[in-house]
């Protein structure tokens, strides 16, 4: 069998993904848009649809825009506006959403993304600014349902794919290669917990090499990236199911509850997709001059794939590693601070990505909350090329930098972590071993040379870990010769 | 082109109206009017005139990103129907 998992079946996901632009203010009007504000603390006329209010476009939110498109190889609508998008629902308190519909900002746009067959191109197929809407709550206890209109009017990114994924792997390499493009950019949190990036999944599948796309749905309400994952699995076994079973896939927005683990049909809405789209007329029509899309481009800064590059060239760096250190803005920047203050490329390199994103992950934190600062990084690296500790002392003492970022040389010295360097001191705790050992001592000698391992061992635990464990063996090989 | 009584009742529905049954008879004319002159519009010669979205000509009005008070939330919901715990309070929706 071929297709997704030797099902016969191949699968076709295209994304929408919203982004919340991390603009200090909403898109039209001067509301703050801070995260966990008490209810309705952060509206006003003009974001909760009063009549007679005048929006005006957030010039941020406009470059923001412009600088995402530029870094995703988008072509950029120099003469672009605005659309009511009309649907009746509260969480939209004027009835419309403004939006673009007929001139997005950015069109016709690439990412590059990594896949078990090599590089591959997923296309965008436009990116719009829209305003997001406000926050429904259903679980009042009054049986009403509560509206928190904070949220309204905040600045949004809609970045929607063309249908070029073919499985849950590639679709999330896809997410991360967004999420890190926009970090580096600046101009997202792409806090999937926090709502502030979405993915909506459109999904169908069809028999391997039939020239039809079957029927599609969209999945909506994943809030991590593993969720994602687990819906699309989901969804893709769900249809072939049901086309197994004779049936037909039902065109339909579906909602993803990750603790049951499966997703079910939303109710639809009637007419909903009669949005009656027109353009806006409160808000003036942009034209972006050639001059100022050159001073955008001007702010975009080195982004992933070719920090990259750098990385294998400059620092001589595997492309695995490089691929890690420059996944994260922040970690690259420690990285490269750490570099330049002295700490060796590599030995940094395995430190950030061997411990620090393994610390990160245990604790469910994001690279961008990091509060080790490279100086404790750079002097931590200099203990260990002095062979003032070793390898496992350091590992250690990242454990502490990450945590509280500690001064290394202080700790080393407060602990007595250095490593023992006085030759006479090991000559003398190597002998005391061998005498306490005759039995490893005579298999060694007889031959088997696994007994060396035990006695190093009880070496450095004799010292506490804080010999070279190399020349440790090398000084006990050549007493027992 | 031509409003039916269909068109009416759907256009009613999407614009959260209740018409009476004379009312929709007079919709049904007055629409039918409306676009009777976009009929006319549209047989004008356009080729070679630029889409227009605005008839104000102004262009690029843009506001800096800096956040000012918003209002007091006792003053943004004094207009509401019903109000609880700080919010906008509405029938029960359902997805």
């Amino acid at each position: 069998m071929s297709g997704y998992k030797n099902t016969g079946y191949e699968v076709v996901i295209g994304l929408e993904v919203h982004v919340e632009l991390n603009t200090a203010t909403k898109i039209f009007c001067s509301c703050s848009t801070a995260f966990g504000a008490a209810p309705n603390t952060q509206v006003c006329p003009v974001c909760t649809g009063m009549p007679g209010v005048l929006p005006v476009l957030n010039r941020q939110v406009l470059e923001k825009g412009v600088a995402v498109g530029l870094a995703t190889n988008c072509t950029i609508t120099q003469q672009c506006k605005f659309d009511r998008k009309n649907y009746f629902y509260p969480d939209l308190p004027k009835a419309f959403q403004t939006s673009q519909l007929y001139l997005p900002i950015c069109r016709n746009g690439f990412v590059e993304i990594e896949t078990e067959a090599g590089a591959k191109k997923v296309r965008i197929h436009e990116i719009h600014m829209e305003e997001d809407a406000g926050k429904l709550n259903h679980e009042a206890q009054s049986g009403s349902t509560l509206i928190d209109y904070n949220r309204c009017g905040v600045p949004l990114l809609e970045i929607v794919s063309e249908p070029d994924m073919t499985s849950a792997d590639e679709v999330l390499a896809y997410l991360e290669k967004l999420k890190s493009t926009l970090e580096y950019l600046n101009v997202s949190d792409c806090k999937m917990q926090e709502g502030s990036m979405r993915a909506d999944v459109n999904l169908s599948v069809r028999k391997v090499g039939a020239a039809e796309l079957g029927t599609r749905t969209e999945t909506k309400n994943m809030n991590s990236f593993k969720a994602i994952a687990r819906a699309i699995e989901y969804e893709i076994f769900r249809q072939i199911e049901v086309l197994e079973d004779g049936g037909q896939v039902q065109q339909e927005t579906r909602r993803w509850d990750d603790e049951k683990g499966i997703g079910y049909a939303m109710r639809s809405k009637e007419n909903a997709h009669d949005y009656r789209y027109f353009p806006e007329p409160d808000l003036a029509p942009i034209n972006i001059s050639d001059e100022w899309l050159a001073e955008i481009q001007q702010t975009i800064p080195e982004l992933p794939d070719q920090k990259k590059e750098r990385y294998v060239r400059e620092y001589k760096l595997s492309v695995y590693d490089a691929a890690q250190l420059t996944r994260y803005r922040r970690l690259a920047e420690i990285f490269e601070n750490t570099v330049q203050l002295g700490g060796g490329p590599k030995e940094a390199a395995n430190l950030l990505i061997g411990d620090c994103l393994r610390l990160l992950n245990a604790d469910g934190r994001e690279a961008a909350d990091l509060t080790l600062s490279p100086e404790s990084l750079a002097a931590l690296l200099k203990l260990v090329a002095a062979g003032t500790i070793n390898k496992t002392t350091a590992k250690n003492v990242f454990e502490r930098i990450y945590a509280d970022n500690i001064d290394p040389v202080a700790y080393v010295k407060e602990n007595g972590l250095e490593m023992v360097s006085d030759d006479g001191a090991l000559d003398a705790m190597i002998d005391e071993v061998i005498a306490a050992n005759p039995k490893s001592v005579a298999d060694y000698q007889g031959g088997k040379k696994a007994a060396l391992g035990f006695l190093v061992g009880q070496i450095m635990k004799a010292t506490k870990g804080k010999a070279d464990a190399g020349k440790v063996n090398a000084k006990l090989a050549e007493k027992l010769k | 082109m031509e409003i039916d009584r269909k068109m009416v009742e759907y256009v009613a529905e999407l614009s959260k109206l209740r018409l009476s049954e004379p009312e929709k008879d007079l919709m049904q004319q007055d629409l039918t009017k409306v676009l009777q002159y976009m009929d006319i519009l549209n047989s004008l010669p356009t080729e070679g005139v630029e889409p227009l979205t605005h008839v104000s000509g102004v262009e690029n009005v843009f506001r800096a990103d800096v956040a000012r008070p918003s209002y007091d939330r006792e003053k943004i919901l004094q207009n509401a129907i019903a109000t609880e715990s700080g919010c906008f309070k509405v029938p029960q929706t359902v997805e």
